[in-house]
């Protein structure tokens, strides 16, 4: 049996836990085996008498902090988007028209009345933000603003009310998180590596104690830590990315459920995919939470596993295939 | 009976429970939030029925010979917010939206009209309150579909069945509505 939207937002809402358990594991598991190396480059006997509640004390910590940090992006990170991104609250009577479409959508998806925003900037773009249905907010560019019709918005505002019902914004918030929490960990290994007596004092010392066995562990701890702090960052991304991906292609099929109407999301898009403006206030940080990828531009928007957003043409072309 | 013939039968009656209360709360939430929309589809009615006597103000000042259409209008408006029932309520409806669509169009005849803001702004939230009771129409029609598939998949028809669970009806256009929608496309030169 096909699987239904409800299915769908039901397994976001699962994945989300899943996945925030998961990276806070990883998260422990780097910190710890970072820490270990080195320790371990610093002074090789050191290991040996190391404790284990010390390292479980490290990998705990890391792990708290990742916690902790998730948790800030899930009661501040919606005012904190919104205030990058320089967006103005507007009210009913500043733009009715956009405020009836929000409004809309937000009945057809059975969600409550997100705040809506105004970015004053030319490029065309809208983001959806907010922890779940009860604290969301829909923001668009004036640039988009105008450019579209009644029927194209309604497919844009769509589109961003889909991210709010399917709890596509937590996700992608709280994966942010992680993995800026994975890059700073391999960062502050990078930096300590640089810093740590490892250079020629700990060689002798170690050329002192030939057969000491502990050698082969601390050469091995080093490289498999060297890897994971190359490896670690590139993975978590391509991970995040991928789900960002998936979460687009879901927020436009989700659109269409809403509007019924394929043609005015896919028409939007068109006239997105045209337009030479660069978003001034968007940056990597934000890219990921935009209708289309705010930063890069025609053929830089290929299909790689580094991008936020499937390809406009793609999307484009799946909204046509539902018209026929 | 021996000792873990009991546990195994105990263990068996406890897991059918609990199944059973799963499915019991999994089909209360989908029948409250049909019912949760349909209440919404209310609030967007009552919203076009308090819009009304301030677009007929607004018409009365400039097209004053449309004293009939106005008066349909009032008169379609008043029979909608006393009918009761679902039945009586659709038609009822869909007779207000046939003379606000005459109203408009009797409107194309005054320019005077047409470029008052007010009237524009009148224009747009009786467009944007026809839309929303469109979309809380097909809601409440989503979320009816959600249950009724739901009571009919095995085991909750089981379940539902014995808790005296019934399938809803859907929300459906009048069968004259309905013909006049599937003709609508026949363009004639």
């Amino acid at each position: 049996m096909q699987p239904t939207f409800r299915d769908l937002i039901a397994a976001n809402k699962r994945n989300t836990v899943l996945l925030v358990l998961l990276f806070c594991l990883f998260v422990a598991a780097v910190a710890l085996l970072l820490a270990l190396a080195v320790v371990a480059l610093a002074d090789p006997d050191a290991l040996g008498a190391l404790d284990w509640r010390e390292a479980a004390l490290v990998g705990g910590g890391a792990a708290l902090f990742s916690l902790l940090l998730s948790g800030a992006a899930y009661y501040g990170g919606a005012d904190m988007v919104l205030a990058v991104s320089g967006a103005g609250r507007i009210e009913h009577k500043d733009d009715p028209e956009l405020f009836n479409v929000v409004e809309e959508m937000a009945i057809a998806a059975g969600i409550p009345m997100p705040a809506v925003y105004l970015i004053h900037d030319p490029a065309p773009n809208a983001f959806a933000t907010g922890r779940d249905p009860r604290h969301a907010a829909v923001a668009i560019t004036t640039g988009l603003r105008h450019k579209l019709t009644r029927d194209e918005l309604q497919g844009v505002i769509a589109h961003e009310v889909s991210h709010i019902r399917n709890y596509d914004v937590r996700l992608m918030l709280l994966l942010a998180v992680l993995v800026g929490t994975v890059v700073m960990l391999c960062d502050l290994f990078w930096q300590m590596l640089r810093f740590s007596p490892s250079g020629s004092s700990s060689r002798s010392r170690r050329d002192d104690k030939e057969g000491g066995g502990g050698g082969i562990i601390v050469i091995v701890l080093v490289v498999i830590a060297v890897a994971l702090a190359i490896l670690a960052p590139v993975l978590a991304q391509i991970i995040q990315l991928a789900v960002s991906r998936q979460r687009e292609y879901l927020a436009d099929a989700s659109a269409v459920e809403l509007t019924r109407y394929p043609q005015g999301l896919a028409n939007a898009l068109r006239k997105i995919d045209a337009d030479p403006d660069v978003l001034k206030t968007a940056n990597r940080g934000t890219a990921h939470l935009y209708i289309a990828n705010p930063i890069e531009k025609f053929e830089a928007r290929a299909n790689s596993p580094f991008a936020s957003h499937p390809p406009i043409q793609e999307r484009i072309r799946r909204l046509d295939a539902l018209i026929r | 009976m021996e000792t873990w013939q009991i546990i195994a039968l105990v263990v068996v009656v406890g897991v059918l429970v609990l199944a059973a209360v799963m499915i019991y709360n999994g089909l209360v939430g989908k029948k409250v939030e049909t019912e949760n929309a349909w209440s919404q589809i209310d609030v967007q009615l009552k919203r076009r029925h308090d819009l009304i006597p301030n677009l007929v103000e607004t018409v009365k000042g400039y097209a004053t010979h449309e004293k009939e259409t106005l008066e349909r209008v009032i008169q379609a408006r008043n029979t909608a917010m006393g009918a009761r029932g679902a039945a009586e309520q659709a038609a009822a409806e869909n007779a207000l939206t046939g003379t606000l669509r005459s109203l408009f169009a009797v409107a194309e005849a005054y320019p005077d009209l047409k470029a008052n803001q007010n009237f524009l702004g009148l224009q747009e939230e009786l467009t944007a309150t026809e839309n929303r009771i469109g979309f809380a129409r097909q809601h409440y029609n989503d979320s009816v579909g959600q249950y009724n598939a739901g009571l009919m998949r095995f085991p909750a028809n089981l379940v539902g069945g014995l808790f005296g669970f019934r399938q809803v009806e859907f929300f459906q256009l009048d069968a004259a509505e309905v013909a006049a929608v599937r003709q609508a496309p026949q363009v004639k030169f």
